[in-house]
C-alpha cells in the first residue's frame, strides 16, 4: 500500500518538478509546481509526518505559489520566454551534464550505501512517538528545544514581511529606465565567443 | 730592521693617497717631488730591510699584517713574504722607479696634468710591491691587476688622441686574456692546496699529482705570457710606446713586464713537479719570441718602437732561461735589463724631448756632439744590451745561453742568432741617432723623400704623442731645428743607471762559485730546481768568447750597413718585419672574421633562447589569462553553473575517499 | 518501513533536486528561477523526514518546519525585489544583470 502510493506521487512530482522547467509560460510553471507541492504533501503523509503535510497545502500552495500568480499577473511577465536560444555559449550541455553527474554521484551513493548511509544513531529523547499524535509530538519539541530557533524566525518574519513593504514601495517621480542600448551596438559582444585580450 | 718591510708598500700608498686628493692643488713641481720623495723613502728602507733580512733564517721573512678573507677554508691575509727573490726584485724596483720619477719630473715639465701623472706613478709602484711581496697567489693576482690598471691609465695618458686611448685599451684587454689564466690557476691551487699561500703550498708540491701540476703550470704560463708579452700577447707593448717615455721606461722595460717571469719563478717547484713538456714550452715559445722580436726591432724607424720590440725580445730571454732550468739567471737577467732597457728608454725620452718631439730616426743622427750626456749614457746602455763585456748585458746574457746549451744546443744556436740580431739592431739604432749625418733640418727632406718612395710600410710614427711643448711637431722642410741637452733632473737618473748597468755584471760572475752572489742568494727560492752547472775553465771561456764575438759581429755588420753604406739596408728592413710578421693584423682579420661570427652566434643564442624565455613566460602568462579572462563574463547564471562544477567535483573527490 | 522504501525516497529527493538546479541555471525568467528554488527546497525537505523516518527522530520533522519559514521569507523578499526591478526595466531577466558589470 505505501508503496503504491509513493509510486504514483512520485510519478506526480518529478512530472510538476520537470514541467516547471520545460513550461514557456510562467503560469503553466506555477501550476506544475503545484503538483509537485501536492505530490510531496502526500509523500510526507505517507511517511508520517501529517502536520508537515498540511502545513505544506496550507503554506506552500496555498500562499507562495498564489503570490508567485499575483506577481506573475501584477507585472505581467506572463509574457511567454524564448528557451530556443541560450545567449551563453554551452549554459545548456554544462548544466546538463553537472545535473547528470550530481544525480549519477548522489544515487551512486545512496544504492551502494544503502542503510549504512545514514550513520547517526537512533535517538532517544526525541524519537517519534507511536502514540502521541504528530501534531503534539512536534508542538512539544518546538516550544521546549526549539523554541529559541522559533522565536528568531518569528523574528525574521517580520523583517521579511517590513522588507518587501520598502522594497514595493512605489517611489514619488518614476519612469521607466529605458532599454539599453544594445550590447552589440556599443561594440561588445555577447559573449559567443573568447574576447581577444585587450578587448576591453 | 726587517719588521719595517710593511712601510715598503706603505709609503707609495701613502702617496698615491696625497696626490690623488690634494693633487691638483699642490701642482707642478711639489707633485712630482711628493711622488719621487714617497718612492725614494721606500727604496731606503728597502735598504735598511735587506740589512735586516742577512740575519733571518735562510733569509726568509713573513709577516701577516691582517687576514683579508677569512671564508671557510678559503683564508687569505695580507701578509709580506720578504725572501730572496721579494728582497732582490724591492731592491731594483723600487731604485729605478724613484730614478724615474726624478726624471719624470723634468720630462712632464708643462703638462696640464702633471701631478695626475705622478699620482699614476705611485699607485703602480705600490701595485708593484704588492704583487711581489704578497705571501699568497691572491696579493699577487691584486698587485698583478693593480699593475695592469694604472699602465691602463699611463698609456693612456695623453687620451685626447684616439690612438692612445686605443693603445691602452689594447693593452689593457691583452692582459686580461692572460689574466684569465691566471685566475684558473688560482682556482687549481686552492683546489689542489686546500691554500694559496706560498710557504703553505710550494713545500708540498714534490707531492702534487703530475697532471695537476701540469694544468696549473700551464695557466700561470697563460697568465705570465700576457703581462710578459710573449707570443701570442705580445701585440699590447708596441702600442704602448703611445704613453710617455717615463712610463715606458717603467712598466714595460723594468718592472711591469717582468711580473710574469717573477711569478713562474716563484711558483718553480710547481713547474718542477709538472710533466716535463711544460719547460720545454716555456723555453720554446720564450726563444721564439726572442727571435721574432729581434728579426721586426731591425725593422722600426720609431725610436721607442724599436726599444719595445726589443723589450719583447729581452723578455723572451728570460723566459728561455726559465724553461731550461737557469731560474737564476732568468731574474739575472731581469735585473740587468731592467738597468740598462731603463737607461735606453729614458735616454730615448731625453733624445725626443731634445729634438722637440721627433721619434722618427729616420729625422736624426749626429746628435752626439749636441747632447753628449745622454749620447755616453745611451752607448753604455748600448753595450750592455748588445752583450759586450765587461758590460752587465754580457753576463747575464751568457749566463742564459750556458743553461739553453745545457739543455738543448738547437735553442743555444736561436739564443745565439737572436744575440747577433739584438746586437745589430741597437747598434743600428745607436749609429743612426747618434753617429752619421744630421738628418734634422734640410738634408731631411731629401733622405725623407728617397725613403719614402721606397718603404711604403712604416706610418709615420712621430707625432703620435701630444705633449704640451710649445715648440711643437718639427717638420722635414721646415727649416732647422734646434735640439738641445736636457735638464739636470733628467741626466741624473741616466748616469746613475748607466753605472749599473756597466757594472751590475758583478751580482752573478761565472767564474768561480764564490762569486755567483745572485746564485747563492737565491737558492733559498729555487735551489733545488735549478739546472746544475758545472761549467769547467776551458767550456766557460769557449763560451764566453763565443759570445763575445758574435756580439762583435752584429755591431760590425750594422757599422757596415749603417755608417759605411756598404749594404742597402733596405734588404734588410724587410716589410714583413717592419709589419711585426702581420701578427697584429692577422688577429684582427681573425676576430673581425671568423670573431665576429662566433659573437655573434653567441648574441643571437642570448636574444633568442634566453629572452625568448624570459619574453616566453610574459607571452604566456598573457594568453593563459586572457583565456581564463572568459569566465568572469557577467551573467549570474554562469556563476551559478560554476558552482554547480565545484559542487560536482568536491563531491567525486569525496567519493574516492570514502569506502562503501 | 523497509528500508528499500526509504532509499527510494531518497533517491526521488535526488532527482527532484537535481531538475530544480538544472531548471535555476536554464531559465532566465526571475519567477521561474524562485520556483525552481522552490522545487530544491521541497526535494530537500523530503529526504529530511525520510531520514528522520530512518533515524526514528522528530527532529528531522522539526528542521522541515523551520525550512518551510524560511523559504517563505525567502520568497516574500524575492518577490518584492522583481516587483521593484520589474517597474524600473520591465521584461528584465537574470541575464541583464550583467549591465552592472564593471
Amino acid at each position: 500500500m505505501e508503496t503504491a502510493v509513493f509510486i504514483v506521487s512520485a510519478l506526480i512530482v518529478l512530472a510538476g518538478g520537470l514541467g516547471v522547467v520545460t513550461s514557456r509560460n510562467p503560469v503553466h510553471a506555477a501550476l506544475s509546481l503545484i503538483a509537485t507541492l501536492f505530490g510531496i504533501a502526500v509523500l510526507f503523509l505517507n511517511l508520517g509526518a501529517q502536520l508537515l503535510a498540511v502545513v505544506q497545502v496550507i503554506v506552500y500552495t496555498g500562499a507562495i505559489v498564489v503570490l508567485i500568480l499575483f506577481v506573475m499577473m501584477l507585472l505581467g511577465v506572463d509574457r511567454e520566454e524564448d528557451l530556443d536560444t541560450e545567449p551563453l555559449v554551452g549554459q545548456r550541455l554544462l548544466a546538463g551534464l553537472i545535473g547528470l553527474l550530481f544525480l549519477g554521484a548522489i544515487l551512486a551513493i545512496i544504492i551502494t550505501g544503502k542503510d549504512a548511509i545514514v550513520t547517526g544513531s537512533h535517538s532517544v529523547t526525541s524519537a517519534i512517538s507511536l502514540t502521541a499524535s504528530n501534531i503534539s509530538q512536534i508542538g512539544t519539541a518546538l516550544f521546549t528545544t526549539y523554541v529559541f530557533p522559533l522565536e528568531v524566525t518569528a523574528g525574521l518574519l517580520t523583517i521579511a514581511v517590513v522588507g518587501a513593504v520598502v522594497l514595493s514601495r512605489r517611489p514619488r517621480d518614476l519612469e521607466p529606465i529605458p532599454e539599453p542600448e544594445s550590447m552589440t551596438d556599443m561594440g561588445d559582444e555577447p559573449l559567443t565567443s573568447i574576447p581577444e585580450e585587450g578587448a576591453h | 730592521m726587517v719588521g719595517l718591510v710593511w712601510l715598503l708598500p706603505a709609503l707609495p700608498l701613502a702617496g698615491f693617497l696625497l696626490l690623488v686628493f690634494f693633487g691638483k692643488r699642490i701642482g707642478e713641481p711639489r707633485a712630482g717631488w711628493i711622488g719621487t720623495g714617497a718612492v725614494a723613502l721606500s727604496f731606503v728602507t728597502a735598504c735598511l730591510v735587506f740589512v735586516g733580512l742577512w740575519g733571518e733564517p735562510e733569509h726568509t721573512y713573513e709577516l701577516s699584517l691582517f687576514q683579508w678573507i677569512p671564508a671557510g677554508h678559503f683564508n687569505v691575509d695580507i701578509g709580506i713574504l720578504l725572501d730572496p727573490l721579494s728582497m732582490a726584485m724591492v731592491l731594483f724596483i723600487t731604485g729605478i722607479a724613484s730614478l724615474i720619477h726624478l726624471y719624470s719630473i723634468g720630462y712632464m715639465h708643462g703638462d696640464s696634468r702633471f701631478p695626475r701623472f705622478f699620482t699614476y706613478l705611485n699607485l703602480f709602484v705600490f701595485s708593484m710591491l704588492v704583487l711581489v711581496l704578497g705571501n699568497n697567489l691572491v696579493l699577487t693576482f691584486l698587485g698583478w691587476e693593480g699593475v695592469g690598471a694604472c699602465s691602463y691609465f699611463l698609456i693612456a695618458f695623453w687620451f685626447e688622441k684616439e690612438e692612445n686611448a686605443s693603445a691602452g685599451k689594447k693593452a689593457f684587454i691583452t692582459n686580461r686574456v692572460g689574466d684569465w689564466g691566471f685566475m684558473i690557476a688560482i682556482f687549481m691551487t686552492f683546489f689542489a692546496f686546500g691554500t694559496v699561500t706560498y710557504t703553505q703550498f710550494l713545500p708540498m708540491a714534490p707531492g702534487l699529482a703530475q697532471t695537476t701540476a701540469t694544468f696549473i703550470a700551464l695557466m700561470l704560463f697563460v697568465g705570465a705570457i700576457g703581462k710578459s708579452a710573449q707570443i701570442p700577447l705580445f701585440i699590447w707593448l708596441p702600442d704602448a710606446m703611445a704613453g710617455p717615455t717615463p712610463v715606458s721606461a717603467l712598466i714595460h722595460a723594468a718592472t711591469m713586464v717582468t711580473a710574469g717571469v717573477y711569478l713562474l719563478v716563484r711558483v718553480n717547484p710547481i713547474i718542477a713537479a709538472s710533466a716535463s713538456w711544460i719547460p720545454w714550452m716555456i723555453a720554446i715559445v720564450g726563444c721564439a719570441t726572442a727571435f721574432l722580436a729581434a728579426t721586426i726591432a731591425l725593422a722600426q724607424q720609431d725610436i721607442k718602437k724599436v726599444l719595445a720590440y726589443s723589450t719583447v725580445s729581452q723578455l723572451g730571454y728570460m723566459f728561455l732561461a726559465i724553461g731550461v732550468g737557469g731560474y737564476s739567471a732568468a731574474i739575472f737577467h731581469m735585473i740587468t735589463h731592467a738597468f740598462f732597457k731603463a737607461l735606453l728608454f729614458l735616454g730615448a725620452g731625453s733624445v725626443i724631448h731634445g729634438m722637440h718631439d721627433e721619434q722618427d730616426m729616420r729625422r736624426m743622427g749626429a746628435l752626439r756632439k749636441i747632447m753628449p750626456v745622454t749620447a755616453v749614457t745611451f752607448i753604455i746602455g748600448w753595450l750592455a744590451i748588445a752583450g759586450v763585456p765587461p758590460f752587465s748585458g754580457f753576463w747575464s746574457k751568457d749566463d742564459i745561453l750556458a743553461y739553453a746549451l745545457h739543455k738543448s744546443p738547437i735553442l743555444y744556436v736561436f739564443g745565439l742568432i737572436t744575440a747577433l740580431l739584438t746586437a745589430f739592431y741597437m747598434s743600428r739604432l745607436v749609429f743612426r741617432v747618434f753617429y752619421g749625418d744630421a738628418r734634422w733640418g734640410e738634408s731631411a727632406e731629401g733622405e725623407l723623400a728617397n725613403l719614402n718612395a721606397h718603404t711604403a710600410t712604416d706610418a709615420v710614427e712621430s707625432g703620435d704623442h701630444a705633449d704640451a711643448h710649445d715648440d711643437g711637431d718639427a717638420h722635414a722642410g721646415n727649416g732647422a731645428v734646434h735640439p738641445h741637452e736636457s735638464k739636470w733632473p733628467m741626466l741624473v737618473p741616466l748616469i746613475v743607471l748607466a753605472f749599473f748597468a756597466a757594472v751590475a755584471g758583478v751580482l752573478n760572475l761565472p767564474f768561480t762559485e764564490h762569486l755567483e752572489f745572485l746564485n747563492r742568494w737565491l737558492e733559498p727560492v729555487v735551489g733545488e730546481n735549478q739546472a746544475h752547472l758545472s761549467l769547467g775553465g776551458v767550456q766557460l771561456t769557449v763560451e764566453l768568447l763565443i759570445s763575445t764575438t758574435i756580439a762583435l759581429l752584429g755591431i760590425f755588420a750594422a757599422y757596415m750597413v749603417y755608417l759605411k753604406k756598404k749594404v742597402d739596408p733596405r734588404r734588410i728592413e724587410l716589410p714583413f718585419f717592419a709589419n711585426g710578421w702581420y701578427i697584429d693584423q692577422g688577429i684582427t682579420a681573425f676576430m673581425g672574421g671568423i670573431g665576429r661570427k662566433g659573437f655573434e652566434l653567441i648574441a643571437m643564442f642570448d636574444k633568442v633562447v634566453i629572452d625568448g624565455a624570459v619574453n616566453g613566460v610574459g607571452r604566456a602568462t598573457r594568453g593563459g589569462a586572457s583565456r581564463l579572462r572568459a569566465i568572469e563574463n557577467g551573467y549570474v547564471r554562469w556563476y551559478a553553473l560554476m558552482i554547480g562544477v565545484g559542487a560536482v567535483l568536491i563531491v567525486a573527490f569525496v567519493m574516492t575517499q570514502v569506502s562503501f | 518501513m523497509g528500508s528499500n522504501l526509504s532509499l527510494a525516497y531518497l533517491m526521488l529527493s535526488a532527482i527532484l533536486f537535481v531538475i530544480g538546479g538544472v531548471g535555476v541555471l536554464i531559465r532566465r525568467n526571475p519567477l521561474v528561477m524562485i520556483m525552481c528554488v522552490e522545487l530544491m527546497l521541497n526535494a530537500v525537505n523530503l529526504s529530511f523526514v525520510t531520514f528522520g523516518k530512518m533515524l526514528d527522530d522528530i527532529s528531522g520533522q522539526i528542521i522541515v518546519f523551520f525550512v518551510m519559514v524560511v523559504a517563505a521569507a525567502e520568497v516574500v523578499v524575492g518577490l518584492a525585489l522583481i516587483v521593484a526591478m520589474a517597474r524600473r526595466r520591465p521584461g528584465a531577466t537574470a541575464d541583464d544583470l550583467r549591465t552592472l558589470r564593471g
